[in-house]
């Protein structure tokens, strides 16, 4: 979507912008759900029920193209959106998966039929969608998978295992890579399918992390059926339909991310104020440069933003931020600690989950080595050694 | 939103780009640093294209445009590290645009826009500006302590010329009494000046980072090219990643100066801060992938490096400009005394 070159650099919202954010703004102000309950099922009921108010009012699938259901939003108003939401406090929605990637990939790669059947049960949280892609022995390697999908009296019979399966406790649809093909170069041999996770042969085991609690979980998969119609994308095309899915939640993550490290910096501070080392020259400029590298986060987003926006082609400054945020993270939790001193190792403080919880920020979604490898071939051009 | 430039913007840094491609070559670069010369011709011919007076006043003889284009303008010539005697003209040039008298901008700015009476600015402590650039040559010297500023005329001043790393610009250490007053602290102008060093600063990691990156993939060791080993490739990376953060910081300071004023001593405090560590932290990096042969006064990469050094310290320290940061911020007031 190309953009008129605008008379000035304007880091300011356009009036359409601004009117996007204080519709926004004010729909949240009487919509918002309050807190959420604990408990891993009430929490999810309750997000589930905010994604049907986020439907019912247009803003469930926000960048969804308005034929399928969204709003055709562009990346700043994507952006804003997931800055609002975070500042408001508003719970995320229960489809989280379902509405970042399977429906962009579904309307990317679907026939029409499909689009018929998935898209609107994603928008109003009637299913639930998981991912089906890592497995044990392959995370960063992901077309060596071996998962595989054996064609079998007109449907697809599938046998493996799975693993770091967000909400596969609650999904209906799996998207599923798995290998059809095991005589052709790994990356050719692979199909998308859309599996059933509510069949006997997917089993699910929670999967407990060092934070204490089972966000993710295992999937062993043994002869499940995948009907014909359920392949995404045509056989064999699975890493292309694979990689659309990872670009749009590495994109996903971007939105909301700037804005939470904002929150949460100002936490920060409050914290060294109450225990008053907010005139310790060390914290100071510990602070100062968390706070500077959350800034050039936030920078190089919205100038990666604008290069999408104006050439379809994201500038170096795109690639950069899902490993900032990893960073600034870390450095954020790891300062709080070093805050709390003796107090810190104790359970029961936000900063203590958040402390342990971060150091997957620079796995999840692409380990930061992988992203590094990314930049250096195809920002830098330099040579691949593998 | 359009985080980008205009036009008429990006068409300055072609053009700026362009002839200082053409005009400092690095052969050119090291021979006037070697030779501890400054290209006047150069000089003229960027005062003559408007460079020099871009942010100044039109009846004082500028082109009356605004941060943003002196800092596309800095970071090209950090690009090529021009010897031309022009940030610090550019630095007297804001504080006395800021905050100088109709009549002390009437005196000198038309100078400092023409090139032909140029000035330079350093930091009082204790009675003396300690890193000058520029100082002799000059017509003007703007000094800012911490809670004023002062215009004398250099002829009035105690000039020492240094030594320094940095054979790439001559620097001075300048004592000066008296002279007239500017007002208040010199206005904003230490934040417009810090936001034009972050440019530059942007500018000499940008070239260093290519550099490294060339090299990094012309020389073979154990068969390959040693860019396709990790080490060297992330390091590779994470030099991007911190030229584009001073690059993103002080593109966003610039356009504060311009647009958005009152969030100019956070945001140009944020940029000099990052970029004065991203400049050392990149030219040596790059030394570090060079290997042997950065380590050479043959090889151009070392002038570089030094005026990262010397930028980062100029006009305030990384140290000093985060712990404003921290302020700003709203942290709380003071650090604590020792």
């Amino acid at each position: 979507m190309a953009l008129a070159c605008a008379a000035f650099v304007d880091l300011t919202l356009s009036p359409t912008e601004q009117e996007f954010r204080d519709e926004l703004r004010g729909w949240l102000a009487e919509n918002h759900p309050g807190e959420e309950p604990k408990g891993d099922d009430a929490a999810f009921e309750f997000r589930r029920d905010w994604q049907r108010r986020l439907h019912q009012a247009g803003y469930a699938g926000l960048s969804w193209p308005r034929e399928y259901g969204g709003r055709g939003a562009t990346l700043i108003e994507q952006a804003i959106f997931g800055e609002e939401l975070t500042r408001a406090k508003a719970p995320p929605a229960a489809n989280v998966l379902g509405l970042a990637m399977g429906g962009p990939v579904v309307i990317a790669h679907g026939s029409d039929e499909q689009k018929e059947r998935y898209l609107e049960p994603i928008l109003s949280a009637e299913e639930i969608w998981c991912q089906g892609f890592s497995e044990p022995d392959s995370g960063s390697d992901l077309a060596s998978l071996k998962t595989r999908a054996v064609k079998s009296n007109g449907e697809w019979v599938v046998s493996g295992q799975k693993v770091w399966t967000t909400f596969a406790h609650k999904a209906k649809w799996c998207m599923l890579v798995a290998r059809t093909d095991p005589d052709v170069p790994k990356h050719q041999g692979l199909t998308y399918f859309l599996m059933d996770m509510q069949q006997d042969a997917v089993q699910i085991r929670p999967l407990r992390q060092i934070t204490g609690e089972a966000e993710f979980n295992e999937l062993f998969i043994e002869e499940a059926r995948v009907p014909d119609e359920n392949v995404v994308g045509g056989v064999g095309n699975g890493w292309a339909v694979a990689i659309t899915t990872l670009m749009h939640e590495r994109a996903g993550l971007g939105a909301g991310a700037a804005a939470s490290v904002k929150i949460a910096l100002g936490q920060l501070m409050e914290l060294a104020r109450e225990r008053g080392v907010d005139g310790d020259p060390l914290i100071r400029q510990r602070i100062g440069q968390i706070y500077i590298e959350a800034e050039a986060l936030r920078l190089n987003s919205w100038r990666g933003l604008t290069q999408i926006m104006k050439t379809g082609v994201p500038g170096p400054e795109g690639s950069l931020p899902k490993w900032q945020w990893g960073e600034v993270n870390q450095a954020m939790t790891e300062l709080a600690m070093d805050i709390r001193g003796e107090e810190a190792p104790v359970r029961g403080s936000e900063w203590t989950y958040r402390f342990l919880r971060a150091r997957a920020n620079s796995i999840e979604g692409g380990t930061t080595e992988i992203l590094k490898n990314i930049i250096a071939e195809r920002v830098l051009g330099l040579p691949k050694l593998r | 939103m359009n985080f980008d430039f205009s036009d008429d913007q990006q068409a300055i840094k072609r053009t700026a780009k362009e002839m200082l491609a053409e005009r400092f070559k690095l052969e050119k670069v090291r021979e006037l640093a070697e030779a501890g010369e400054y290209h006047e011709e150069a000089w003229t011919e960027m005062c003559e294209l408007g460079w020099a007076g871009i942010f100044i006043d039109d009846k004082h003889g500028g082109q009356g445009l605004g941060l943003v284009e002196l800092a596309i303008l800095c970071e090209e010539l950090g690009y090529a590290l021009a010897p031309v005697p022009f940030l610090s003209n550019a630095a007297a040039g804001l504080a006395l645009q800021i905050a100088g008298t109709e009549e002390q901008r009437q005196r000198w700015l038309p100078g400092i826009a023409s090139g032909e009476a140029r000035g330079t600015l350093g930091l009082l402590r204790a009675g003396e500006a300690k890193l000058v650039p520029d100082a002799v040559g000059a017509e003007v010297i703007v000094l800012l302590t911490g809670d004023g500023a002062q215009v004398v005329e250099a002829a009035n001043a105690e000039i020492e010329p240094l030594d320094v790393i940095d054979a790439t610009r001559p620097y001075a250490a300048v004592r000066a009494d008296g002279g007239d007053s500017l007002a208040g602290e010199g206005g904003d102008s230490p934040y417009r000046l810090a936001t034009a060093l972050a440019a530059e600063l942007t500018g000499v990691a940008q070239r260093a980072l290519e550099m490294a990156v060339e090299y990094a993939r012309d020389r073979k060791q154990f068969g390959r090219p040693i860019g396709a080993y990790q080490a060297v490739s992330h390091r590779c990376a994470q030099m991007l990643l911190e030229v584009e953060g001073a690059r993103s910081t002080s593109y966003y300071a610039a356009w504060c100066g311009d647009a958005e004023p009152e969030s100019l001593a956070l945001a140009g405090s944020m940029a000099k801060a990052y970029a004065s560590d991203a400049g050392w932290r990149v030219t040596a990096s790059a030394l570090q992938v060079l290997g042997g042969i950065g380590f050479t006064w043959e090889h151009d990469l070392h002038f570089f490096l030094k005026r990262a050094k010397v930028d980062g310290v100029l006009y305030g320290t990384a140290e000093e400009y985060r712990d404003n940061v921290a302020r700003l911020a709203g942290l709380s007031r003071e650090p604590a005394t020792a």
